[in-house]
């Protein structure tokens, strides 16, 4: 370590406080690549909590980034409600059919135990054992699903509009479940070691909903979550859009805001400036096919652009690199953070 | 026909309002400038291809165009019911969700697809390469529309396709990442690429004049 080099987690702190740190912070969240690391198939990787806390420790010291990322894949959560989850060889584990094909059951749902889960517990044990391992050098950054895009999976897409929008007694009811466990989800993560959590929230996303159903919904179910979960939390809409809600987000209790490779990161960074961080937001689908010389292009231009006065992370802007994306594209933008994103950044 | 610009503003109102009588009562009071075919083509896919292009430029959110397809869906199916010979059937075209089960994309598709008089099959969710080859060949498909969520769904097309070289069918994908990467609908083969339901009744419309 260089004299005056700051730690990740003094380099996230610091850039959370809308100061800016030595350099800026990347949250490569590659959740897939830990298993090329450790020779194993993706759902081998994922079977047990000391492959993706092994395979995050092999990612941080590969590419020199300043987080580690158990995330597991987004029907986690699902699982532990009973839900099939379907593992391909090349991309991250997929929800199979919805788990609640009967409206009318939302009224018998409950919600699962954290500590009765296996799928959860592999979660919480890898996250202990990073807590070891990073000396609280490294944030690890926890995961939940909102219990506002939870039924997505749960019911399916169309289901869970329909009940939004006309049966507010089954809404209301699922919410309440949804939340229950979020909650303890979200604090049992806290409890194991997780810096902060990640509140994956893409049906709020601008892109979904239209910003006064958000009020009426998922905003109040934000704020009355995250002010219920015991550390810092970001919002992610991945790859939603997040403009138009703005001036609402930081009134959630949230301190970071994940967002869309489709919206402009200037304006984005205007609206949130001495607010909210700002993650993001390279394009994660696009990053397959990126040259080495394309991806420092991008990553000098996110920097110029978001970082000046910190409240910026580097980060792809969907919480989960393709496991396509190559390692030299993945060195390109370790390599482009450190080359242009030491603080003050130079504008060129 | 006569112009139906007020009756698109109006319909549009009533669709993002989820007003579905109002909705109904100007698709049905705009009877007497057209057939039922020419009011689904004109006044209905256009208002809801207003919609569309407002998502697409940030305006509107999904579920309002969501809402909007399935309002019409369900007026037009009155007065242009699935069996009504005028439906623009032929050449047979299908829509199906390629290997997993996130079906909105799908459902918006159909909706807007059937409001805007068109009939087509709905094949469902999490169909593989083996299930959709067997499909086009048996029920001679000649337009498949595919939505797909996940990127390896999208990049296994190029497979899918490959399987039906010996078939005439056009396959026209949607989703996530082809949004992401347009470029992407070019590298799978395919015969063409809808970021919106707007897109896609052009792109459908395109291929129904080409291929009747």
């Amino acid at each position: 370590m260089k004299k005056n080099e700051m730690t990740s987690m003094e380099r996230v702190l610091t850039t959370l406080s809308h100061k800016e740190p030595d350099r800026v912070p990347l949250f490569l969240l590659a959740t897939m690549h830990g298993a090329k690391e450790l020779g194993m198939s993706i759902k081998e990787y994922f079977s047990k909590g000391e492959n993706v806390a092994e395979g995050q420790i092999r990612i941080n010291l590969k590419y020199n980034t300043d987080c580690y990322y158990p995330f597991f894949y987004a029907p986690l959560e699902t699982e532990a409600f009973g839900g099939e989850v379907i593992y391909t060889e090349d991309g991250p584990p997929n929800s199979g059919r919805p788990l609640i094909t009967d409206i009318q059951k939302i009224n018998s749902l409950t919600a699962p135990k954290v500590k009765d889960s296996e799928v959860l517990l592999k979660v919480l044990k890898s996250i202990q054992i990073l807590k070891k391992h990073s000396k609280d050098k490294i944030p690890i950054i926890g995961v939940v699903m909102s219990p506002f895009s939870l039924p997505v999976l749960q019911l399916g897409f169309e289901k869970y509009l329909d009940i939004m929008h006309f049966r507010k007694d089954l809404f209301n009811h699922l919410m309440k479940v949804n939340q229950e466990f979020c909650i303890d989800w979200a604090n049992a993560q806290i409890e194991a070691g997780a810096t902060a959590i990640t509140y994956f929230d893409p049906v709020s996303s601008s892109t979904i909903i239209p910003r006064k159903l958000y009020l009426e919904t998922g905003f109040q179910i934000a704020v009355h979550t995250i002010a219920q979960i015991k550390g810092s939390t970001a919002t992610h809409f991945a790859s939603g859009n997040c403009l138009p809600i703005a001036d609402l987000l930081p009134q959630t209790g949230t301190a970071v805001v994940a967002v869309s490779t489709e919206e402009d990161i200037s304006k984005v960074k205007e609206a949130f400036k001495n607010k909210l961080t700002v993650l993001g937001n390279m394009n994660g689908i696009e990053m397959r096919r990126w040259t080495p010389e394309q991806t420092d292009k991008i990553v000098k231009d996110l920097i110029q652009k978001a970082a000046p006065g910190g409240g910026f992370i580097l980060s792809d802007n969907h919480g989960e690199i393709p496991f396509q994306v190559s390692d030299e594209v993945l060195f390109a933008v370790s390599e482009a953070v450190h080359k242009y994103g030491t603080y003050p950044i130079i504008k060129s | 026909m006569d112009n139906l610009s007020l009756e698109i503003n109006a319909l549009e109102r009533a669709l993002l309002t989820m007003d579905q009588s109002q909705a109904e009562s100007i698709v049905i009071g705009a009877m007497t400038k057209g057939t039922p075919i020419q009011i689904a083509s004109e006044l209905v896919s256009g208002t809801l291809q207003r919609i569309g292009d407002s998502w697409e430029t940030g305006n509107l959110a999904l579920s309002q165009v969501y809402m909007s397809g399935i309002i019409c869906e369900e007026v037009i199916d009155k007065i242009l019911p699935p069996s009504n010979p005028l439906r623009k059937n032929q050449p047979k075209m299908a829509i199906a969700v390629f290997e997993d089960y996130h079906l909105l994309g799908k459902r918006i598709l159909y909706s807007t697809l059937r409001a805007s008089g068109f009939e087509l099959i709905d094949l469902g969710g999490g169909l593989s390469t083996d299930q959709l080859v067997e499909i086009v060949k048996n029920e001679k498909i000649k337009i498949l529309l595919l939505s797909v969520l996940m990127l390896p769904s999208a990049l296994r097309i190029k497979e899918l396709k490959l399987n039906l070289l010996d078939t005439d069918v056009k396959i026209i994908v949607g989703g996530a990442p082809f949004r992401f990467d347009t470029e992407l609908w070019k590298e799978v083969g395919a015969d063409g690429m809808g970021k919106d339901s707007s897109d896609a009744i052009e792109i459908v419309t395109k291929l129904m004049e080409e291929k009747s």
